[in-house]
């Protein structure tokens, strides 16, 4: 391990330093966080702190909602609106939020068993929506906060928990489920990829219409100690040496094995209207004078 | 003077005009009989009268949508019967400890699991008691015909607002479908109690604290108060606090923020209670069974008093005790098992017998099965 990677991850660990540019983000009074030292999921929130910087957004107009996890710690220290809900249940608290007030940016932040195992019915359907909300899923192939668990993400071979032998599950190819249920942006980074992710958080912040960024990152606690893969370092390494980019790539191309080469990029970027342009557009023309439109002042700036 | 407005409608509708009229402006649901009607009514009327209404992929996402709503400064609903009652309950406990303002409405069939779904049932009482994990103090109303279905829907977002609790709405299939004249007033003269929304700037703000009443006030995402909203103990701040104190003084005040309040929320329909022998405590469609039960009684010359609760929880169990001190024997029938009967007999104590009436549901108690027990009760 080069002494400049560990400087260099170093540096992108969400730290306590004052001057840290991404303090403004925080809620400095629940500093220090959980998060254990080498986790990725500090990584994710320096960029996307950076992404809402070079958004330029209304910072009293984004909210954010996790859902429970280690990641799902990632709303408590935002200094945004910013809500703690269920396990799995993010996305729906999301849609209610956005729907109730379409002035909101609304972003899930949330883990990928969160995402995926116990709330998987509400990504896809409010990808299929096509619900105005920017999802990002902090994918380190476990459940964390209950111990490391397998997950729908655990890639083939590795020793969960609960799969003590070894996962022989398959496990979900993240962005082919996105773009089959009808998400208009999808991305796949790792906490190796920092400007990249935090490029693609940025571009998720513009992008009308429902958002998938898939950001790869170390669970050094469990997944890779029970794997025997190093620290948070060495993950950073095989992120470095084994990712490809290939932007627009179909998406089924993207299955994870483990500790094989990892896809990433950007891989659809597309227009669809939102769930409230159609409901706007639909009752508009059916209901005429009698519909009272619903937040359409804003749904359109 | 504006008339009232008469319609003939079935409960359902009328709870959804209700819920219209008490400035509910969100909805989310999911379909499931005897309750559909409340969601079919919602879709078609929200988009012509300022609301927006989804059907969401089931009712565990209904129950959480409904609450991102209120956080976005909504006055929210959803509606579901047995099954889809049990996917919310995780949910109920989310709104009871952020403190969200909602109203859960209960169509109930008879259960358990798929049951009866096309029969009327009343046994998902302590469901909404107690169904969600941990110690909370929800609010439940039990309307027995389509004006109370309009009027009390009203009373049931109020109290959600007053509160900030979740409020359930305990219909059944009987009272959902019956079509009876609802008398409707000019909306001037219908009471509607807005949020509590906080004077305080942000910066001051913490979305936790409370004065003499316990209960917090409220703002809503988007104003720049940058709130946390956890269903973590957490403090006055909104900050997970994870230590025995912090979660002591919280579980407390969610209590005692409705404890405090007993008598405010005491609401019983009391007939001929004074010098009656025995006495019927009831509440919904059970209610209107229970009173023609009571008027054979007295035809028979007994002397029967009838207590119809409309709000079950918190129970009024200090009315209770009070009216036990003067009967002879008190009688509760209602379509299960024996629910409710157990909170009269924590208030009776042992004072007087009490007669529990249990009927597995599908249909409504025969008149004479409650006037067999009231002759009992008066022996
Ligand atoms: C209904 C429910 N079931 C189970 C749990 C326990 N639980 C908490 S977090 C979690 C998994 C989190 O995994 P992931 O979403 O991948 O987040 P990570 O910790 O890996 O960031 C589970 C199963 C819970 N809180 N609620
Ligand atoms: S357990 Fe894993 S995912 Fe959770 S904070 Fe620690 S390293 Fe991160
Ligand atoms: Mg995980």
């Amino acid at each position: 391990m080069s002494t400049d990677l560990y400087r260099w991850a170093d540096q992108l660990q969400l730290g306590t330093d004052i001057d840290n540019p991404v303090m403004p983000f925080l809620r400095q009074d629940r500093i220090p966080h959980i998060w254990c030292p080498g986790c990725g999921i500090g990584t994710t929130v320096n960029c996307f702190a950076r992404a809402l910087t070079e958004s330029g957004l209304d910072l009293d107009k984004v909210a954010i909602v996790s859902g429970i996890g280690c990641t799902g710690r990632v709303a408590g220290y935002m200094n945004l609106d910013s809500f703690h809900t269920t396990h799995g249940r993010a996305i729906p608290f999301a849609t209610g939020l956005k729907l109730a007030n379409p002035d909101l940016k609304v972003v899930v932040y949330s883990g990928d068993g969160d995402l995926f195992a116990i709330g998987g019915n509400h990504f896809i359907h409010a990808a299929r929506r096509n619900m105005d909300i920017m999802v990002v899923c902090v994918n380190n192939f476990t459940y964390g906060m209950t111990g490391g668990q397998v997950a729908p993400t655990t890639p083939l071979g590795p020793s969960q928990t609960t799969m003590p032998y070894g996962n022989f599950e398959p496990s979900f190819n993240l962005p082919f489920l996105a773009d089959a249920c009808g998400a208009v942006y999808v991305a796949r980074w790792t906490v190796y990829h920092v400007k990249q992710l935090a490029k693609a958080m940025q571009e998720g912040l513009k992008k009308k219409g429902f958002v998938f960024i898939e950001a790869l990152s170390p669970c050094p606690t469990l997944y890779s100690r029970r794997n025997r893969l190093g620290d948070g370092v060495d993950q950073l390494k095989y992120y470095k040496e084994k990712s490809v980019q290939k932007n627009g790539v179909d998406t089924k191309e993207l299955a994870l094995g483990f500790q094989e080469e990892i896809i990433v990029g950007k891989f659809v970027d597309r227009e669809r209207p939102t769930w409230l342009e159609s409901m706007n557009e639909h009752f508009s023309r059916v209901l005429g004078t009698r519909y009272q439109p619903w937040g359409v002042t804003h749904a359109e700036d | 003077m504006v008339e009232k407005k008469e319609v003939f409608v079935q409960g359902n509708i009328a709870c959804a005009e209700g819920a219209l009229y008490a400035g509910c402006s969100f909805f989310a649901g999911y379909p499931i009989t005897p309750s559909t009607e409340v969601a079919e009514h919602m879709s078609e009327e929200l988009p012509k009268r300022g609301g927006a209404f989804i059907q969401m992929e089931d009712e565990i996402a209904s129950s959480i949508a409904i609450q991102g709503a209120a956080w976005a400064g909504k006055k929210v609903m959803t509606v579901t019967s047995g099954p889809g009652l049990s996917l919310m309950m995780e949910h109920v406990g989310l709104a009871a400890f952020t403190e969200t303002p909602c109203v859960f409405v209960d169509v109930q069939r008879g259960g358990p699991s798929t049951g009866l779904p096309t029969l009327p049932g009343q046994a998902d009482m302590m469901q909404v008691k107690w169904g969600s994990h941990g110690d909370y103090e929800p609010i439940a109303l039990a309307p027995n015909s389509p004006q109370e279905c309009f009027d009390l829907m009203i009373k049931a977002f109020n109290l959600a607002e007053i509160y900030r609790v979740p409020v359930f709405f305990m219909m059944d299939e009987v009272v959902g479908h019956m079509t009876e004249r609802v008398q409707i007033p000019p909306a001037e003269e219908i009471q509607v109690v807005e949020r509590r929304w906080s004077s305080k700037p942000p910066g001051q703000y913490r979305p936790y604290e409370v004065g003499e009443d316990l209960v917090p006030d409220m703002v809503k995402a988007g104003d720049g108060y940058r709130i946390h909203i956890t269903g973590l103990t957490h403090d006055e701040r909104g900050y997970p606090a994870m230590n025995p104190t912090a979660h002591d003084r919280l579980v407390r005040r969610i209590h005692e923020k409705i404890r405090r309040h007993a008598d405010a929320l005491v609401d019983i329909r009391e007939d001929g209670i004074e010098g009656a022998e025995v006495a019927v405590v009831s509440f919904g469609i059970t209610s209107r069974v229970a009173a023609a039960a009571v008027e054979l009684a007295r035809q028979r010359g007994l002397k029967v008093g009838h207590l119809r609760l409309i709000i079950t929880w918190p129970f009024p169990g200090r009315r209770i005790a009070e009216v036990a001190r003067h009967v002879k024997g008190i009688v509760v029938p209602e379509l299960n098992m024996g629910q409710v009967v157990l909170e009269v007999e924590r208030a009776v104590a042992g004072r007087v017998p009490v007669h529990s009436v249990p009927h597995a549901g599908g249909t409504v108690h025969e008149p004479e099965v409650i006037l067999e027990k009231i002759l009992e009760a008066a022996r």
